[in-house]
C-alpha cells in the first residue's frame, strides 16, 4: 500500500468476549477519508460507533483487517508506538471536556506538548496561539471550573488541535452543551474544516451529525454510507 | 539522544509540579500518610543521635576515670572474706601500679547542732585518691597517710554539706557528729565536676573521711572493692596478671575470690551492649518505616483507581507508559521524601532535647539524617513501584469509559 493513503480501513473487524460469548462489534468495516473532510459517524448506542472511535483513535486495535493512517500500518503497533502515534496524528475532543480540574485553561492545552516532549517556551507560545485561536484568550490562567460548559470545550478543543494532528476526533462534542452553546461549537467546527482540518465527529443525534459534509451510518457494527448534507 | 534526555528531564520537571499540585489537593490524606514515614524517620534518626551522645559520653567519662585503671572486686573465700590494710598495702607496693584507692561507702545520720541530715553518703577514701586528685579540697586540708593509719575521726566535707551545715560559718575546726560519732572537719572540697552521666557513675559522697574509720564504723577491717592505678607505661594486661598472681597468693590460691577488671574492658562492653540496643531498637524504628511505606502505597494505589479517568486521558493524549509510571513514581518519592525530611526535621528536635536532658552534648549526626533521607526516598520508591505500574498499565479504553 502507498505511503501516501491518508485514512483507508479495509475489511476491519472486533471481536469482544462478553459472558463467555464472542461477540462481533464491528463486521468488515471498510472506510475511507481524505484529508480535509468533514465526516459524522451516526449511531444508536450499542452499534458500535465508541469502538470504531477506539479504533480511529489508535487507543485500540482490530481484531482483523488493515487500518492504515498517515502510510502507517496501525494494526501491527505496539502499546508505546500506538502512543506516539497518537500524539502525533490525533486529536481528541470528549463528551465532557475532561480537563484536568487542578490546572489552568493554558496548563491544560500544553498537557499534550508535554507527552509530545516539546521544551516550555514553545509548548506555551503554541497553547497560547491555540488558546487565541478559539476565542479564549482573555482566559486562559482560568480552571475548568471558572469557566462555562462551552468555554470549557473550547479549551478541550485547543487542547485536541495544539499538537497539530492530522484528525480531530471528536465524541460526542456537544452532548454536554445546551443548543446554543453547541451551535457555537458547531459553528467552530466548520471554521477549522474550512481551514482544511479532518473532522471526524461520532454522534448519536443526526441534527449534529449533519452539520459534517459527509454522514456515514453504523448499526449493528456495520456501516453505510449516508446521504451527503447537500443531498437533504 | 540528547534531544530525548531533554526532554525526560522536561517531562519529569513536568511531573514534579504536577505532584506538588496533587498532594496539595489531598492536604489531608497526604499528610496523614507522610506521617507513617515521618514518625518512622524521627524514630530512627532521635535513637541514633541519643545513643551515639550517650556512648560518646560513656566514653569520656570512661577517660576521665579509667586511664591506667583496674577495678577489684572482692567476693573472698570463707576463711577470709575480703582485704585489709595490710593487703592493700602489698597491691600498693607492687612495681606496676602507683596507688590504690580502696572504696568503702556508708550511709549515715549526720549531725551539727540542731541540724540533722539523715541518708547522708559518706564515703571512706585513702590519703593517695587526694593525691591523685590534688585540686579537690578548696579550702582546709586533705586527708593523708597518718589519718589512715590512726583511724582518725576527721572529715572533708562536700560544699553542698557546709552550706547545709556550716552556712557562713568556716567550717575547719568544728565537729560534727556522723551515726553519732565526733568528727573533726578538716578540709571542704568542691563536689565532683564531672556532671551527668559521669555523675551518675561515680557516685556523689556528701563526706569522706579516712577509709580505715569508715572500716571500723561498719565494725570491719575488709575492703570489698578497690581502684589499682597503674603506673606510668605499665600494660594494664601485665599488671593484671601482677594482681591476680598477688591476691591468689592473699586468698591461699582458692577460686574465684576476686575479679580484677580493666576499665577498658568495662566500657567495651558497654559499647557492645549500646551497639546491640541501637541496631535493636533501629530495627524496631524501621517496622514504623515500613508501616508508614505501606500507609504510601495504600494512598497510591487509592489515588491510581480515583484517577482513572485522568490516565486515560493522558493516554489518549499521547502519554506513553513510561512517562504515566514515572509521574505516579515521582508522586509518591515526594510524598515520602517530605514525610523524611519532617522526619529529620523532629528527630534532630527531639535528639537536641533529649540530650540535654541527659546531661550528654548533641552532636549532629550526617550519618542518621542520610540514613532517614535514603530510607525515605527508597520506600517511596519500592512503595510507589506497583501502584505506578498499575496505572501504566491501564487500558486507556477502560481508563476513558468511566467518562
Amino acid at each position: 500500500m502507498a505511503n501516501d493513503v491518508f485514512f483507508d480501513m479495509r475489511g476491519i473487524d472486533k471481536d469482544y468476549i462478553m459472558g463467555g460469548e464472542p461477540v462481533h462489534v464491528l463486521k468488515k468495516i471498510n472506510l475511507s477519508i481524505d484529508e480535509g473532510e468533514y465526516l459524522s459517524v451516526l449511531g444508536p448506542s450499542g452499534s458500535g460507533k465508541s469502538t470504531l472511535m477506539n479504533i480511529i483513535g489508535c487507543l485500540d486495535t482490530p481484531t482483523a483487517g488493515e487500518y492504515t493512517l498517515r502510510g502507517r500500518e496501525v494494526e501491527e503497533l505496539d502499546e508505546r508506538e500506538l502512543a506516539q502515534l497518537r500524539s502525533r496524528e490525533i486529536g481528541f475532543i470528549f463528551q465532557n471536556s475532561q480537563l484536568l480540574p487542578r490546572l489552568n485553561a493554558l496548563k491544560n492545552v500544553e498537557l499534550p506538548l508535554i507527552y509530545a516532549g516539546i521544551p516550555p517556551r514553545e509548548r506555551r507560545r503554541r497553547a497560547e496561539a491555540m488558546l487565541e485561536r478559539v476565542g479564549l484568550s482573555d482566559r486562559m490562567d482560568h480552571l475548568p471550573t471558572q469557566l462555562s460548559g462551552g468555554q470549557q470545550q473550547r479549551v478541550a478543543i485547543a487542547r485536541a488541535l495544539v499538537g497539530n494532528p492530522s484528525i480531530l476526533l471528536a465524541d460526542e462534542p456537544t452532548g454536554a452543551l445546551d443548543q446554543k452553546t453547541g451551535a457555537q461549537i458547531m459553528a467552530l467546527f466548520q471554521e477549522l474544516n474550512d481551514e482544511h482540518r479532518t473532522i471526524i465527529m461520532i454522534t448519536h443525534d443526526m441534527n449534529i451529525a449533519k452539520h459534517a459534509r459527509r454522514v456515514v451510518n453504523i448499526i449493528d457494527g456495520e456501516i453505510s454510507e449516508g446521504r451527503r448534507d447537500a443531498d437533504v | 539522544m540528547f534531544k530525548s534526555i531533554r526532554s525526560a528531564f522536561v517531562m519529569i520537571l513536568e511531573c514534579i509540579v504536577m505532584s506538588f499540585d496533587n498532594i496539595r489537593g489531598n492536604k489531608v490524606r497526604s499528610f496523614l500518610t507522610l506521617l507513617g514515614i515521618m514518625i518512622g524517620v524521627t524514630a530512627v534518626i532521635t535513637l541514633i543521635s541519643t545513643v551515639s551522645g550517650v556512648s560518646g559520653s560513656i566514653a569520656s567519662s570512661f577517660s576521665d576515670m579509667g586511664v591506667g585503671t583496674l577495678t577489684v572486686t572482692v567476693t573472698g573465700s570463707d576463711l577470709k572474706t575480703g582485704m585489709n590494710p595490710d593487703d592493700l598495702a602489698k597491691v600498693a607496693a607492687l612495681e606496676s601500679v602507683d596507688g590504690i584507692v580502696p572504696s568503702v561507702s556508708l550511709n549515715g545520720r549526720v549531725s551539727y547542732g540542731k541540724t540533722v541530715e539523715t541518708n547522708v553518703s559518706v564515703s571512706g577514701k585513702n590519703a593517695y585518691y587526694f593525691q591523685l586528685n590534688d585540686e579537690l579540697i578548696e579550702h582546709g586540708r586533705a586527708l593523708n597517710f597518718i589519718d589512715d593509719d590512726n583511724r582518725s575521726y576527721v572529715c572533708v566535707l562536700s560544699k553542698e554539706m557546709v552550706d547545709t551545715f556550716f552556712f557562713g560559718v568556716n567550717p575547719v575546726g568544728e565537729t560534727l557528729y556522723v551515726s553519732g560519732l565526733p568528727f573533726l572537719v578538716v578540709g571542704r572540697y568542691e563536689e565532683d565536676s564531672g556532671g551527668g552521666i559521669a555523675a551518675i557513675f561515680s557516685g556523689k559522697p556528701n563526706i569522706m573521711i579516712p577509709y580505715t574509720t569508715a572500716l571500723s564504723i561498719n565494725n570491719s577491717n575488709e575492703v570489698n572493692s578497690f581502684t589499682v592505678y597503674l603506673a606510668d607505661g605499665v600494660d594494664s594486661e601485665a599488671a593484671k596478671t601482677d594482681i591476680e598472681n598477688l591476691m591468689d597468693q592473699i586468698f591461699d590460691f582458692e577460686d574465684d575470690c576476686f575479679t580484677v577488671t580493666s576499665m577498658a574492658s568495662i566500657e567495651e562492653t558497654m559499647n557492645t551492649m549500646l551497639g546491640m540496643m541501637s541496631t535493636l531498637l533501629a530495627g524496631i524504628a524501621s517496622i514504623a518505616l515500613v508501616v508508614g511505606g505501606i500507609g504510601i502505597m495504600n494512598m497510591m494505589l487509592t489515588t491510581v483507581t480515583e484517577r482513572t479517568t485522568e490516565i486515560g486521558l493522558k493516554k489518549a493524549l499521547g502519554a506513553i507508559p513510561w512517562q504515566i509510571q514515572i509521574q505516579f513514581l515521582i508522586e509518591s518519592f515526594l510524598l515520602s521524601m517530605f514525610g523524611g525530611l519532617l522526619g529529620v526535621v523532629f528527630g534532630l528536635i527531639l535528639s537536641y532535647a533529649l540530650c540535654h536532658v541527659l546531661g550528654t552534648t548533641f552532636v549532629l549526626n550526617g550519618g542518621a539524617i542520610a540514613l532517614g533521607v535514603g530510607f525515605s526516598a527508597a520506600v517511596g520508591i519500592i512503595f510507589g513501584w506497583a501502584p505506578a505500574r498499575k496505572a501504566s498499565r491501564l487500558n486507556p479504553i477502560d481508563a476513558l469509559r468511566s467518562i
